[in-house]
């Protein structure tokens, strides 16, 4: 029995008065690929460097891979991170990076991390301050990669980079996940980044988790209803609306199903995933404009 | 060999994406037996999705019976999909002709029967994929 990428029961972590993640409980199973998506400040960062040991719960628990975050060097040898905005040392060569990671990482790959440095067709001699965004973020993640983690954690990681940068980050990436069957968590203020990648997905908003689950169970439990507002007034036990919105006829829902829903006095639509997360999303914080925020 | 692209606002999974077009392929005789489908590394590769995806899908073709996946050596179709249904179509058409006909004898224009097609054939409780 493989142990959970990722286990919390109760986790909070206050600073002063501020909640930063509040009574969070997750049980993401391993070799996934875990979307973790809220609008910014709601506790993303925190999270994620709960699971990676950079930070100390103020309640509760949190299990990485089946240890505690921080334990020790084993610990820190399964579990990769890669911070937000993907940094690198500006006045350090793309060699000096590898032969830094060589010294600190047990498990480290010279043979993966130099192969990918010469797929990007990088010189290793070029100090990693003078390397586009892009490129940058393609260092990172190969420091990350080669180190090979078993569970391999990153912050925001496209957040700075341009569509095609995204895109050639995110086939790098997945080719990692193809071949080393690990299990990855990445977070993003945008849907549209984890869409394809993801089949795992955490909605955090204003500190708490508001739906955790796989991206295809999620897609297949939740419906738009529209439909004349006295049909939709009654619905069956086991629908939950996450989101309604009426004019003096008609009715609009969105809802989490368990049983068939009966069309024929309304229409059931299927969501995209972003349609989920920002009713979830809106559920979350209803007095602040949070489609704004998620776009 | 087939290459897979994905439509992000098509609605459609991923999964079953990637499925349509190599059944599409296999209808327009662009993959026939024997052929070998891209490796779960390549698809993800190219298209920068989930492997787990491609698994998904794969696992499927070979439940319905249209590749074999051999270990270590790749997925290869198994059989083609020459249309059978072909010769059904006419007949088919035939009645959707009657069928188109009674409606606009009731009044609805061609956006009512779109509408009414689009929502009857979406109905999750008749759907079959």
């Amino acid at each position: 029995m493989t142990a959970p990428a990722l286990k919390a029961v109760g986790l909070t972590k206050r600073y002063g008065r501020h909640h930063a993640l509040s009574d969070c409980t997750l049980d993401i199973p391993a070799s996934r690929v875990v979307g973790l998506v809220g609008p910014n400040g709601a506790g993303k960062t925190t999270l994620l460097q709960l699971a990676a040991g950079m930070l100390a719960p103020t309640a509760g628990t949190i299990e990485a891979l089946g240890g505690h975050p921080a334990s020790g060097a084993d610990q820190l040898a399964k579990v990769g991170f890669v911070a937000q905005d993907t940094p690198t040392y500006a006045n350090l060569s793309i060699a000096d990076h590898l032969r830094f990671g060589a010294h600190t990482n047990p498990g480290w790959s010279q043979a993966t991390a130099e192969e990918r440095i010469d797929q990007l067709g990088l010189d290793p001699r070029q100090k990693a301050g003078k390397l586009s965004g892009g490129q940058r973020s393609q260092l990172a993640l190969t420091m990350a990669i080669a180190k090979r983690p078993e569970l391999l954690i990153l912050d925001e990681p496209v957040a700075s980079l341009d569509p095609m940068a995204r895109r050639e980050f995110m086939k790098a990436l997945m080719g990692f996940t193809a071949d080393d069957k690990a299990s990855v968590i990445l977070s993003s203020h945008l849907v549209s980044d984890l869409e394809r990648v993801c089949d795992y997905l955490v909605v955090l908003v204003a500190s708490r988790v508001q739906i955790a689950g796989d991206v295809d169970d999620l897609l297949a439990g939740h419906f738009r209803l529209t439909g004349p507002r006295r049909e939709l007034a009654e619905l069956p036990g086991g629908v939950d609306v996450i989101e309604e919105s009426h004019t003096e006829r008609q009715s609009t829902l969105i809802v989490r199903a368990d049983v068939p829903l009966d069309g024929r006095s309304f229409t059931v639509e299927k969501l995209t995933l972003e349609d989920l997360v920002l009713a979830y999303m809106s559920k979350a914080m209803p007095a602040q404009p949070a489609r704004e925020s998620t776009r | 060999m087939i290459e897979f692209h994905l439509d992000g606002r098509s609605g459609v999974a991923p999964y079953m994406q990637l499925i349509q077009q190599v059944r599409q392929a296999l209808r327009l005789g662009l993959l026939v037996e024997g052929d070998r489908l891209p490796t779960v590394k390549e698809v993800v590769a190219k298209v920068a999705i989930n492997p787990n995806t491609v698994f998904k899908a794969y696992r499927e073709l070979e439940y319905q019976g249209l590749v074999v996946a051999r270990p270590g050596v790749g997925t290869f179709v198994t059989r083609t999909l020459t249309d059978q249904s072909l010769a059904a179509h006419e007949s088919l058409r035939e009645e959707l002709r009657t069928w188109l006909a009674k409606a606009r004898a009731a009044g609805l224009d061609d956006e009512s029967i779109d509408a009414l097609i689009a929502t009857t054939v979406r109905t999750p409780t008749e759907e079959s994929t």
